[in-house]
């Protein structure tokens, strides 16, 4: 009998991951931390054009972009006078399984059909599980979608309860686990035992995948307006959407945009605890997500990761719970669009952002989700009371992730905080200095990369290696 | 003798995947405190009664063995009541806008 331990199936991780997404990752190293990332996205074989083209033929992308009329004019209530940027919101809930997931998926699935792979599968509890459930069933391939999806006491995050049920409606096994990152485990165990594809959320598939939202943006912001957008804003968990989306942009011609990346801050929370797991009150987009990932993206399900934000984002924000579900019932009451809740992340933030913008500026807001029953502002509140956690109206201030959510008691206190990139690109560079191999050294590639992936030069890397060494000496 | 329930009937699986003593070293304590737990769903192999040891057929076609543990499960996730916390937000962003909301 094979050794199913979780010991030994996380010993042949490097092998399960090669053979489910079938890239050699080997053959892009270039230094002892360096790889060849442009090599990695271009070896997919899509550019805008042809990644567009596969996904027309599911319906995916070319979603409307709407202007948000009355929000821009809440703004512009509460912003000094000349302030309050118009406002746009890409409304990818218009994807065949309701988010821009179904870019993510759609590359990934015909790469897995065009390889003759019997399924795929994928470690997910968000809305990318019924995006590749989605694609799958219309590929004729099965689907194990894995996820984390209940605590000890048996309670099911209701958002994760209705990704769930979307799908097993697409027809796909899912796998729900209790709280903890041996998801992981259970994932390469069945990925082993399947041979499936691995339709990681982090290969280059996912990204060049979304690269197309970026694009069309850019386009249809341009045509519409006559000028590129000023900032564009993403909702950021595992970096994926920053990425895809400013590289998305670039081709669009749009390199002068600014990206900016904005998550629910839930610091206080632990990401693996199981009495955290239902306080939360979000299931994606924040900060338990978005800071290790940016941090560390090489923390995925594949071995070197294709979503690496820090080389694309300019600016990087933080908003609470609460403002996220009050701007959620304000752009279905003043837009008539029910979205989200957790897309609304940065729509939030946009709201605080277009105030500090001219009126004749643009922000968009790159994207929107579908709403369903647990997959609502109701359902997490409902569930966040019967917790004993307090929600009332107040400052956002008050805030406190798994004690306190306040909903804003007016738009004037929606605020954006800023994450001291400076900070985080320190943070970055440690990991990195930490994971260097006994005795190994850093030479002049792999001081360029790191310097590439933290968006600055190589003197700055080097400034901040000496002095981390200098503080470890 | 407890019911056996049919071939073929649409059931949830459940099992311990790692007992207590045997989660990863980075786990926190609390959740260390408890197992790793599985639930699947799929199509019952062959006659069993709940709290029984049961095979199912998958949607993916995988033969999977646990405890049976609901049949026909139901979701049940929903919105639950109104939360006033939110009921009177759209009146106040009208009153805010004034005249400024009446769409274009």
């Amino acid at each position: 009998m094979t050794d199913e331990s979780y010991a030994a199936i996380m010993a042949q991780r490097e092998e399960i991951m090669r053979g489910s997404v079938g890239i050699d990752y080997g053959q892009y190293v270039t230094g002892v931390l360096a790889f060849d990332y442009e090599r990695l996205l271009a070896d997919t074989g899509y550019d805008v054009e042809t990644a567009r083209a596969v996904q027309t033929l599911t319906a995916v992308g070319d979603t409307p972009l709407v202007e948000l009329r009355n929000v821009t004019e809440l703004v512009r209530c509460v912003a000094k006078p000349g302030k309050g940027a118009r406002i746009f919101v890409k409304d990818e809930a218009a994807n065949p399984s309701g988010s821009f997931k179904d870019r993510r998926a759609s590359l990934s699935i015909h790469e897995a059909k065009k390889r003759g792979y019997a399924g795929v599968a994928a470690a997910t509890s968000g809305n990318y599980g019924a995006a590749v459930a989605s694609q799958a069933a219309k590929a004729g391939l099965r689907c194990i979608v894995v996820q984390e999806a209940f605590d000890s006491q048996g309670i099911a995050q209701p958002e994760i309860a209705e990704k769930t049920r979307a799908c097993e409606a697409y027809g796909a096994e899912v796998i729900r686990l209790s709280v903890g990152p041996e998801l992981f485990y259970v994932f390469l165990l069945t990925l082993k035992e399947t041979g499936y594809f691995n339709a990681s959320l982090y290969t280059p598939y996912s990204i060049v995948g979304i690269e197309t939202l970026g694009y069309e943006l850019a386009v249809q912001v341009k045509e519409r307006t006559g000028r590129f957008p000023d900032v564009v804003i993403a909702t950021h968990a595992g970096g994926g959407n920053v990425t895809g989306t400013a590289r998305g942009l670039r081709k669009g011609g749009a390199a002068q945009t600014g990206m900016i990346a904005a998550s629910v801050d839930l610091s206080g929370l632990h990401m693996a605890s199981d009495h955290d797991f239902n306080r939360k009150s979000f299931t994606t987009g924040h900060t338990g997500f978005s800071m290790p990932f940016t941090t560390w993206p090489d923390r995925a399900d594949v071995p070197r990761n294709a979503a690496r934000p820090l080389r694309y984002m300019d600016r990087f924000v933080t908003v609470t719970q609460g403002e996220v579900f009050y701007m959620t019932q304000v752009l279905a009451e003043l837009e008539g669009l029910e979205r989200g809740p957790a897309g609304n992340t940065s729509l939030a933030a946009a709201f605080a952002i277009a105030q500090e913008l001219d009126e004749d500026r643009i922000v968009v807001v790159q994207e929107t989700e579908y709403t369903g029953a647990g997959k609502h502002p109701l359902a997490q509140l409902n569930l966040a009371k019967r917790l004993g956690i307090e929600v009332r109206r107040g400052h956002p201030r008050d805030n406190q992730p798994g004690r306190r959510i306040v909903i804003p008691a007016h738009p004037s206190q929606i605020a954006v905080v800023d994450v001291d990139l400076d900070g985080v690109r320190r943070l970055y560079l440690q990991r990195a200095v930490e994971s260097l191999p006994e005795g190994a050294t850093l030479s002049d590639v792999d001081l360029e990369f790191l310097a590439a992936d933290t968006r600055t030069s190589r003197g700055y890397v080097q400034g901040i290696i000496d002095e981390l060494r200098r503080e470890n000496a | 003798m407890a019911e056996l329930i049919a071939k073929g009937t649409w059931v949830e699986i459940h099992r311990i995947v790692l007992p207590v003593g045997e989660r990863a070293a980075q786990v926190p304590e609390e959740t260390k405190r408890v197992p790793l737990e599985m639930r699947v769903k799929g199509f019952l192999v062959a006659p069993a009664a709940l709290g029984e040891e049961a095979e199912i057929v998958t949607r993916a076609g995988r033969r999977l063995w646990g405890t049976l543990t609901e049949v026909n499960p139901a979701y049940d996730h929903s919105f639950g009541p109104p939360v006033p916390e939110l009921s009177t937000i759209g009146e106040e962003v009208r009153a805010i806008l004034g005249d400024r909301g009446r769409g274009r």
